[in-house]
């Protein structure tokens, strides 16, 4: 047993109101730059969906995440390493930026200057790639906003396998729910794997997956073996850029900025203490529909005593231990079992976890009764397809999905009869298997929500592993060398000059 | 000093010092700008053949002058490849290549003077070493049929002593190629010119072809700021009343600690 210790995320679906405030905080803070303005480090979709870059779950275009092999090892989709530096001078797995879409910009300038005219002046779109006109804008970052556009498009959606989904584009029958998106930090992260310049790293102490923006050269393997597509090229400085999970604010108890401005207070941030040595082993779980199991199985119980013996002797520090133990996902994720990881079937342990939501009775309104299971209606009832969302959570594997989704209205239930009827009553808490007190502990995680109960963040230790005294007066986070931004006036190298300064930084 | 000894006597070492220098003190100084510069997420159009094309062609080419011109000639000697059988081999392995990196060259420089996307996004630097390359490309090209002319191999003999006397800091190494045909001379120089302008432009990549990545074991890596367990230090000798120091390495403010 190898003990070591990660910040994981947890969204709770029910919740999501789909208003983008997590991707546009994030936006502003990380990708407000030349290059990466077509790239969302967190973006939230619409599901049903092709989503963002097109069809990104479905892996047989795009050639994301591992594949278990048959003598029982795993190996990026990609293959082999030969192979991988094969693609190296050109990547037949990369998407091109019109699979995001061409970012734009519209001429505001013109709405002032434009003279006396009979029309109007509008401000029309521009190509930010290339400065062009764009007559029309075919595709955006959040296109199927709201099922925006035809379903035989929508229909694309990889999680519509084994589902009859054609039902689902007429009206009546039809369904929708938000998928906010960002990367997974996971324990076996392709992305990694695929980098020829060893470029990508996974943080020993919290987990976090970065890139050393020194050390990449750009060969876009990255891009391609994200299943998540949640690795962007940055077209302007040459080098792949992703979510950094907000680590300058992680290392100092802060939340992200997606969880700290998340309205709907759907965004969870805690510890989670797994087993390094086993993560081989459940990456390469022959069973794709067992993955979510052996997932579970990595993670360690954090009141166990041998388990914070061996974290101690690991390495990992007493508030972390302390943190591991009021980890709000630990007791979503492995405790009440109401939060999944998405797409477990790419094999890359995910480490942003999801509760899948609650969607209104189907046949309440054409029937005119509610097919109940005893006092609950029954969730095969609900109108999202509980098949959808296995093939969404667990890989297609439905019983899961079913107990979360039970168990949220059992919560439902529970707190009905507690605060209308003035009764405590145990009979619906052992019908889903959970005690009336762990009923309360997840109304008061989920349904209140506090911000010390979502985010509940220890501190890096600085004072062991970086002298601070060093690094008076520095800039903090910056490309390039130190305080500049990686371009000088009388620079030699480096790309194209502009005429000026984007950013803060440069100015 | 003639025209000669200065572009074939000295301004190799210009050029191969600045390869050198500028190389380390732009990875050392700027890594952030030590990159492919891959466009193909704007455009994959004529990409993907273009770069394939173009960098397999090249790759041949490179080791066929480096080998070519750096083998010393007694090694052939002795291997009993004769100069004219060697000349051929470079005519025609050579020639092939040539076409190959020719048309992806082709290919990339249509591509980035005339799509827009590619065009607005290029420094001046990248369509200048395009150019050059391509140009280099027809100027070696240029050189076969002149090549065929005497195929005994005698002209070819001439930049292998030129090369090697270069890199072997002989003097009058120049004079090998005093009266070779203008193509050579203008073939030459413009070599010497990218190796000059090396440092400065995206060619740079190339001193970072990841082929370590092959020799990796497994698949993950995982960085570490926590001091790990290494040898113990050797003891250090306690002298009574020394001032206290500020402990400046990590292990010693572990001791320090504790």
């Amino acid at each position: 047993m190898k003990v070591r210790a990660q910040i994981g995320m947890v969204l709770n679906l029910d919740k999501c109101i789909g208003c983008h405030t997590c991707s546009v905080t994030c936006k502003n803070v990380w990708t407000n730059r030349q290059g990466v303005e077509y790239a969302w480090f967190n973006n939230v979709e619409t599901k049903p969906g092709v989503g963002y870059p097109k069809e990104w779950e479905n892996q047989k275009r795009w050639n994301g995440g591992w594949v278990r092999k048959p003598n029982g090892k795993i190996e990026p989709k990609m293959g082999a390493k030969w192979r991988i530096l094969a693609k190296i001078f050109a990547n037949p797995d990369l998407p091109e930026i019109d699979d995001y879409y061409e970012p734009f910009d519209f001429d505001y300038g013109h709405l002032q200057t434009a003279p006396e005219m009979k029309a109007f002046p509008t401000a029309r779109p521009r190509s930010k790639i290339s400065g062009e006109r764009m007559e029309k804008i075919e595709w955006g970052p959040n296109w199927e906003e709201i099922l925006g556009g035809e379903f035989a498009k929508r229909r694309a959606d990889y999680n519509f396998e084994g589902v009859e989904a054609d039902i689902y584009g007429q009206f009546e029958n039809t369904f929708m729910m938000y998928l906010p998106r960002l990367c997974e930090h996971c324990l076996n992260p392709a992305c990694v794997a695929a980098c020829p310049s060893g470029a990508i790293y996974k943080r020993e102490e919290d987990g976090i997956v970065l890139i050393d923006q020194d050390k990449c050269r750009g060969w876009r393997m990255c891009v391609s073996a994200c299943p998540y597509k949640k690795i962007y090229y940055n077209w302007e400085s040459g080098k792949s850029e992703k979510c950094t999970f907000c680590f300058p604010r992680i290392e100092v108890g802060q939340p992200t900025v997606c969880s700290e401005t998340c309205v709907g207070r759907i965004r969870y941030l805690g510890v989670l203490l797994y087993d390094a040595d086993r993560i081989e082993a459940a990456a390469a779980e022959p069973d794709e529909k067992n993955l979510y199991q052996a997932q579970l199985d990595v993670f360690l119980d954090p009141f166990d005593p041998k388990v914070i013996a061996q974290a101690r002797a690991d390495g990992v520090p007493e508030a972390w231990l302390e943190a591991a133990r009021h980890s709000p996902v630990y007791k979503m994720a492995i405790d009440w079992k109401v939060a999944f990881p998405l797409h477990p079937e790419y094999r890359t342990l995910p480490m942003v976890w999801y509760v899948p939501p609650l969607s209104p009775i189907q046949s309440a309104a054409s029937a005119g009764a509610l097919e109940m299971d005893g006092e609950m209606p029954d969730v095969k009832s609900l109108r999202i397809p509980v098949k959808y969302l296995a093939n969404l959570l667990t890989a297609g594997n439905e019983p899961p999905v079913v107990q979360a989704l039970e168990r949220m209205l059992a919560m439902r239930s529970y707190m009905r009869a507690k605060t209308v009827d003035g009764r405590i009553d145990h009979r619906i808490c052992e019908r889903v298997g959970l005690s009336a007190a762990q009923v309360d502990d997840m109304y008061r995680y989920m349904a209140i929500a506090n911000y010390e109960d979502r985010f509940v963040i220890p501190t890096t230790h600085r004072e062991v592993v970086e002298d601070a005294y060093d690094m008076r007066g520095s800039c903090g986070f910056t490309f390039g060398n130190g305080c500049s931004g990686g371009r000088t006036e009388l620079g030699l190298f480096g790309p194209k000059k502009r005429s000026r300064a984007d950013t803060p930084m440069e100015a | 000093m003639d025209l000669n000894q200065i572009v074939f006597g000295v301004y190799p070492y210009i050029a191969l010092a600045t390869l050198a220098l500028g190389s380390v003190i732009r990875f050392d100084r700027e890594p952030y700008t030590w990159r492919t510069g891959s466009s193909q997420l704007l455009r994959r159009k004529q990409l993907m053949a273009g770069s394939v094309l173009f960098h397999l062609g090249v790759l041949m080419i490179f080791a066929g002058h480096f080998v070519g011109l750096l083998t010393p000639i007694a090694v052939w000697d002795a291997l009993g490849v004769s100069h004219g059988a060697k000349q051929m081999l470079a005519i025609v392995a050579g020639g092939i290549a040539g076409v190959f990196a020719l048309a992806g060259g082709a290919l990339l420089l249509h591509r980035r003077l005339f799509d827009p996307r590619i065009r607005a996004n290029s420094s001046f630097g990248d369509t200048a070493i395009l150019i050059i390359l391509v140009t280099q490309l027809i100027l070696g090209l240029a050189t076969i049929p002149v090549s065929l002319q005497h195929r005994d191999g005698e002209e070819m003999v001439k930049f292998m002593n030129w090369a090697q006397g270069i890199f072997t800091f002989r003097a009058g190494a120049a004079d090998y190629v005093a009266d070779v045909p203008w193509v050579f001379k203008a073939h030459l120089a413009l070599g010497l010119t990218i190796l000059l302008v090396f440092p400065f432009t995206r060619l740079v990549h190339m001193l970072s072809a990841p082929v370590w990545y092959l020799n990796r074991r497994g698949w993950q890596l995982v960085r570490t700021r926590r001091v790990l367990p290494r040898r113990p230090e050797p003891a250090a000798p306690v002298y009574p009343n020394t001032p206290a120091v500020r402990p400046s390495t990590p292990a010693q403010q572990l001791k320090a600690a504790e």
